[in-house]
Order: structure tokens, then C-alpha cells, then sequence
């Protein structure tokens, strides 16, 4: 073996995370669903909002795969562009969260004293609401809208990496190349931005990519339970709550835009855990 | 023990504080004019006045928050603009039902997740142990609304075995209760999971299993114990996610339940039943959390000595 001594971070964890083949599965197949959303004028068969009244409720054909709606509208072209909707309110609002949420928990575990209590017991304040719920609270202020639904999956997200940031903070702030850095006079501006952020941010993309699923799942309940896109929209929660009434009829109308949240998550979550557990067996 | 008790109980007081400004706070940050939204839309003049006059909203802010503090502490959430009845009627009508659907998914998720996450751990690394957690990180990544849809379409639709929906019954309670616990089972197994391998591991379990016990006996007793500490904190968190997912599955099952409540009373804008039900189910989770707290520092007594 001559292999070398020493390897960089970024290449060891590469080359673990190289072997989890489920996780590198789940990354192809969301590359491949967020390139079809990015490219839906041209990979969708048909206008997703174009009615065809001689084609209504129509199950799977090889002209429609997925069936048509009560619109006789194409169910797998309105996926497609649905999935601009679904995709950009669980990356946007994940990383709105994780932004907001990574400087709160920076300025907390750096600063400490009375910043780090104020910001801290706000964070326990946005922790006692249950789940949705602050989610809910977000949308019924602002109104209901995909905008308003990105802002409350953001709001719920905060506290997470405030916690997730602080906790890294303390631990990295007595490190001796942070101690080193702090001795020679570096700035404290620079000191979080060049030494302390770059330890802290792994964990918070790990973080992320396991937001994304759960913020696309909450994005999609919102309109699902009316508070989000609304109905011509083809959002996939919205596309579930317009097939609802005909369920029994045509269930490819609910088969279909549920089986597409479902795989998305599902590859979200996948990958999340594979990015942890690539990152985390040095803690080992 | 009581001073740990205290202790917590004390440090729960602030962030209840924090939750009532903020749901105080709430309706005077909504556009509009309050006393008007109170009224209703299609209210006269008059009828805004004496709306304004009787939410006391002509007296200074912090006047107005120990008012509704008061109020609230006497169970006194104001009327609902929708059905003109005291708000406290209107949410305890509908508490029962939510109580039952959550203590049921409850069960049996902690009940299935516990012992998913203990056979996978105690199968680590072998197929058994990758089913489970594949089927755990399924369960957590199915949407819930999707599945009780499909439920409702398999037993209800096709094979007319339950109810669609509606409160009647524990036959009616079966798909909602399941649906609501799936979440919470699979991020219960993939968490027992994690405490039971790290368990494992300790002196104290190939003590037990050196002097001969019994396999079983190691894993339950020794192992499992301690492993099934650090999921009750989790478990305590995780009646958030189904405070909050009950709101999803009351919508699906037409349950009558708080969830349902707050989705149409958003709908309708009601604004005093909206603010009631965020206070309460915050609260609830909150004190849901407190009591969790302290049976963790009665099962760790290494937590409880510590502070």
C-alpha cells in the first residue's frame, strides 16, 4: 500500500460517502427529477394546464402515462411542473432555515453571555410549537401562497440549526488553531468566517439535505389542507387534495402526484443519511 | 426529586410567557383591523366600535396583554367569529376526539417503533436490521395525507371493510390512528435503534452476558433497559409531530377533532379560535415536554443528581 499519509477531509469523506450505493442512487435520481423541473417546457408531453374535454379521468395510456384529470389535463406533464413548486419550497426554505438558523447559532455560541440566553430561549419559544403548527401559525398570518409556505417551512427550520451551530461553536471555539488565530490578532469577523463556519458547515449540509425531505413534506401538507398553492397550481400536495373527491373513480389522480412526494423524500432522506454517515464514522 | 421537579417547572414559566406575547401578538400583527376582523366583515360601523370598545383595544398595549393574560388564565379565549359561542366551548367539543386519536398513534407507534429499533439493533448488520431500517426511512418519508388517502381507497372504497371517515367508533379510529403513528414508529426505530447499538457496546452488557445469562435476558433487561432511556425524551418530542400531524389526518378522515378545528377556522379567518388553539397546543406541548423531563430524571439518575 502507498497510499498517502495524510488525505484531505473533503477526499476521505468522498470516498467513504463513494460507497454507500443507495445514497449515490438517491442523488442520481434527484439530480434527474430536479432536471426535469428545471427543463419542464421541454420534457413535459403536454401544456399542464391545457384542458382536454374528450380525454377526462382518463386511467394510464400510452398516450397519457400517468392518466388524465377531471380537466382531461396530462397528470404526468402537470407532475413535471409541479415538481418546480415542490422542489423549490423544500431547497428554498431549507436553506433559508439553514442560513438564518447557522448565523443565529454562530453569533450564540460565539459571543455567549446574554446573546447566547436571549437567542437561545428563542429558540426554545420556536420549539414549543408543535411541528406544523408554527408552520401553520406563519401561513395563517401571512395568508395563505407558495411565497408564505417557503417563509413558515423556513421559520420552522431555524431553531434546528441554531442548536445544530451553537453546539459546533463551542466546541470549535476552544480548539487551539481557533486559539492560535485569536492570539495572532485575527479579527473576530474572520475568525468565524474563515475558522469557526468552515468546521461548523458539514454538519449543517448534512443537516440540510435531511430538511429538504421533511420541508417538501410540510410544503406539500400546507397545500394539501388548502393553506399553500393553490388549485390550479400543480403543486403535489395540491394535485393529492384536487384528486381526493375522486377517489375510487380515479386513483391514478392521487396514485401518482403522492408517489412522487413520496420518492423525493424518500431520496432526500436516503442521501441525508448516507452524507452523516460518511461524515460522522471519524467521530467513531 | 422535588427540587428537580421545581427546577423544571420554573424553567417552563418563560418560555409560556414568551408563547402567550407571541399569540398575543399575533392578532395585532394580521393587516387590518382587528376589532373589524372580530366583527366580522360585514359588520357596521357601530358594531366595530363596540367590538373595539369590548377587546379593550383603545387602552395601552400592556394593559391589553395582562387583560387577555387574565382572561386567558380564567379559560376565557373570547367568542368565535364564526359561531358566535365562547371559544372554550367550540375547542372543548373537539378535544376528546384529537385525545384519542393521538394517544392511540401514540401506542402502537411507540409500541412497534421500540420494538422495530431493538430487533434491528440486536440483528445489526445482518438483512434483518436493513429491512427495518428501510422500512423505517419509508415510514418517515411517506406523506402521511398520501397514506390515509390510499387507505381510505383499500378498505373503504374497495373492500368496504371501515368507515371513510368521521368519528364513530374504534373502527373508525383504526386507519386515522395508523396513518398518524407511521412517522413517528419509523423515526422511534431508527432512533432505538442507534441507543441500542451504542448500548451494546458497554461493559455493563458483556458483564451480564459473560456470567451466563440468557441471550434474552441480556438483551431485554440489561440491554434494552438503558437503551430505551434517551428514547423517552425522544418519544416526548415526537407528540409535537403529532399534535402537528393530526391537523393533516383530521383534514383526510373528517375528524372532528382540534386539528380540523384550526384548518377551518383559518379558513374562515377566526381569528379567536385560531389564537386559542395555537396557545393550547403549544402549552400542551410544553407541559407534554415538562412531564417528559422529569420521568427521564426518573429513570437516569445520573441527569437528576447532576443539577
Amino acid at each position: 500500500m502507498t497510499a498517502p499519509a495524510i488525505r484531505s477531509p473533503a477526499r476521505e469523506f468522498w470516498r467513504r460517502f463513494r460507497r454507500r450505493h443507495t445514497a449515490l442512487l438517491a442523488a442520481a435520481i434527484i439530480a434527474l427529477i430536479v432536471f426535469a423541473a428545471a427543463f419542464a417546457p421541454y420534457i413535459a408531453p403536454y401544456d399542464p394546464a391545457a384542458a382536454d374535454y374528450d380525454a377526462l379521468l382518463q386511467a394510464p395510456t400510452w398516450a397519457h402515462l400517468a392518466g388524465t384529470d377531471s380537466y382531461g389535463r396530462d397528470i404526468l406533464s402537470r407532475i413535471i411542473w409541479g415538481g418546480r413548486v415542490s422542489l423549490a419550497v423544500g431547497l428554498i426554505s431549507a436553506f433559508v432555515g439553514g442560513f438564518i438558523g447557522t448565523i443565529m447559532g454562530l453569533v450564540s455560541g460565539w459571543s455567549g453571555g446574554w446573546v447566547d440566553t436571549l437567542l437561545m430561549r428563542l429558540c426554545d419559544v420556536l420549539f414549543a410549537f408543535p411541528g406544523l403548527l408554527l408552520a401553520i401559525a406563519v401561513v395563517a398570518l401571512l395568508g395563505p401562497g407558495v411565497g408564505n409556505v417557503i417563509w413558515a417551512v423556513a421559520v420552522f427550520s431555524v431553531p434546528v440549526f441554531a442548536r445544530l451551530v451553537r453546539g459546533s461553536t463551542l466546541v470549535l471555539k476552544q480548539t487551539q488553531y481557533v486559539q492560535a488565530a485569536r492570539s495572532i490578532g485575527v479579527s473576530r469577523f474572520r475568525l468565524i468566517l474563515h475558522h469557526i463556519l468552515p468546521g461548523a458547515l458539514p454538519a449543517v449540509i448534512v443537516y440540510m439535505s435531511l430538511r429538504i425531505g421533511s420541508a417538501i413534506l410540510v410544503g406539500a401538507a400546507l397545500s394539501f389542507i388548502g393553506l399553500g398553492a393553490q388549485p390550479p397550481s400543480s403543486e403535489w400536495g395540491a394535485m393529492l387534495a384536487d384528486g381526493r373527491s375522486y377517489l375510487g373513480v380515479a386513483d391514478h389522480l392521487t396514485l401518482f402526484p403522492g408517489l412522487a412526494i413520496f420518492v423525493v423524500v424518500l431520496c432526500f432522506n436516503i442521501l441525508g443519511d448516507g452524507l452523516r454517515d460518511a461524515l460522522n464514522q471519524k467521530l467513531q | 426529586m422535588p427540587v428537580f421537579f421545581l427546577k423544571r417547572l420554573i424553567g417552563a414559566v418563560p418560555v409560556l410567557f414568551a408563547v402567550s406575547l407571541f399569540v398575543f401578538g399575533f392578532v395585532r400583527l394580521l393587516p387590518g383591523d382587528p376589532a373589524r376582523l372580530v366583527a366580522g366583515a360585514d359588520a357596521t360601523e357601530q358594531e366595530v366600535a363596540s367590538a373595539r370598545e369590548a377587546l379593550g383595544l383603545d387602552r395601552p398595549i400592556w394593559e391589553q396583554y395582562l387583560r387577555y393574560a387574565g382572561a386567558t388564565l380564567h379559560g376565557d379565549f373570547g367568542i368565535s367569529s364564526r359561531t358566535h359561542e365562547p371559544v372554550i366551548a367550540v375547542i372543548g367539543a373537539r378535544f376528546l376526539p384529537t385525545l384519542w386519536l393521538t394517544l392511540a398513534a401514540m401506542g402502537w407507534a411507540t409500541l412497534t417503533g421500540g420494538l422495530l429499533g431493538v430487533w434491528a439493533g440486536v440483528k445489526r448488520g445482518r438483512w434483518q436490521d436493513q429491512a427495518a431500517m428501510l422500512v423505517a426511512i419509508g415510514g418517515l418519508s411517506f406523506p402521511g395525507f398520501w397514506l390515509g388517502l390510499l387507505l381510505i381507497d383499500l378498505f373503504s372504497v374497495h373492500l368496504g371493510w371501515l368507515p371513510t371517515g368521521g368519528y364513530d367508533g374504534w373502527r373508525s379510529l383504526l386507519m386515522p390512528s395508523f396513518t398518524l403513528g407511521v412517522g413517528v414508529a419509523a423515526v422511534l426505530a431508527r432512533f432505538t435503534r442507534s441507543a441500542f447499538v451504542d448500548v451494546a457496546g458497554e461493559d455493563f452488557v458483556r458483564t451480564a452476558r459473560s456470567k451466563g445469562l440468557t441471550e434474552r435476558r441480556v438483551i431485554w433487561r440489561h440491554a434494552a433497559r438503558n437503551a430505551l432511556i434517551p428514547v423517552v425524551t425522544l418519544t416526548g418530542l415526537e407528540f409535537g409531530t403529532l399534535l402537528g400531524g393530526a391537523i393533516v389526518v383530521e383534514t383526510v378522515f373528517a375528524w372532528p377533532g382540534l386539528g380540523r378545528l384550526l384548518v377551518d377556522s383559518i379558513s374562515f379567518r377566526d381569528y379567536p379560535v385560531i389564537q386559542a388553539l395555537i396557545l393550547l397546543l403549544s402549552a400542551e406541548f410544553v407541559l407534554i415536554n415538562l412531564v417528559v423531563d422529569v420521568l427521564y430524571g426518573v429513570l437516569n439518575p445520573a441527569i437528576r443528581l447532576r443539577s
